[in-house]
């Protein structure tokens, strides 16, 4: 299954990239974050961050399709 | 559109007369400015990022709420994004109300969530040379604690 996903912030420095598409065989955002840990070396653990899917907030264990875009979304700091 | 980005300077005097309402008897405003130290770093300058499909949708959910909430005539709530520089003003909200009361709640209310729910990030440059994310660099090595969050740093 093909997944588009973006990263911001820190997480976009430490994939080294803002965008890809990625072939993968996750189920749900958590699982594509422990998959994407595993090659990124992101530092920040799931519990510090939301997901994004389709532009709308989503739950970790939502199942995802073909052609969803995910974003992590690491600890905001507006204003 | 009751919230939005912009990558050049706010332009407040714009702002405000989209507030302007006959019913109201007041109006408040609130600007965040890019300070010179935070949690004992002295900062040069700011970069901020915002994931902005959400960021719009849940700025806009923000500001209707406040709407539904108190009751205030019209809010609005512009967020820069891009390279700031000290003294650059970093968000600006403007609510209009029948009374002041409702007003300065309103506010309040609108840049309390902003910061908090919003998927905007905020890079500081250090005079050190430095660099860092705001909530993340410290809280990926420690337990997250919520004090940058709450220092009204701008």
């Amino acid at each position: 299954m093909q997944l588009k996903v973006q990263y911001y912030a820190l997480m976009r420095e430490q994939a080294g990239r803002s965008e890809e598409m990625l072939e993968t065989a996750a189920a749900t955002p958590a699982d594509l974050y422990v998959e994407l840990t595993s090659r990124y070396r992101f530092t920040l653990t799931r519990e510090q961050l939301k997901v994004a899917v389709n532009s709308e907030f989503s739950d970790w264990s939502r199942r995802l399709a073909a052609g969803d875009a995910v974003v992590f979304i690491p600890p905001v700091a507006g204003g | 559109m009751r919230f939005r980005f912009t990558s050049t300077a706010i332009d407040t005097a714009q702002a405000r007369r989209q507030l302007l309402d006959q019913g109201a008897g007041g109006y408040v405003s609130f600007e965040g400015w890019v300070r010179d130290f935070n949690e004992g770093q002295e900062v040069t300058r700011l970069e901020y990022e915002a994931f902005q499909e959400l960021a719009v949708k849940e700025g806009e959910r923000i500001v209707a709420e406040a709407l539904q909430r108190f009751p205030v005539r019209q809010a609005l709530c512009i967020h820069r994004i891009g390279n700031l520089d000290l003294s650059d003003m970093a968000v600006w909200v403007g609510v209009s109300a029948v009374h002041r009361g409702e007003a300065f709640d309103a506010c309040r209310h609108i840049i309390d969530e902003v910061k908090h729910r919003v998927p905007i990030w905020k890079k500081e440059h250090y005079r050190s040379g430095d660099s860092g994310w705001v909530n993340c660099e410290r809280c990926a090595a420690a337990p997250h604690h919520d004090s940058a969050s709450h220092s009204m740093h701008k």
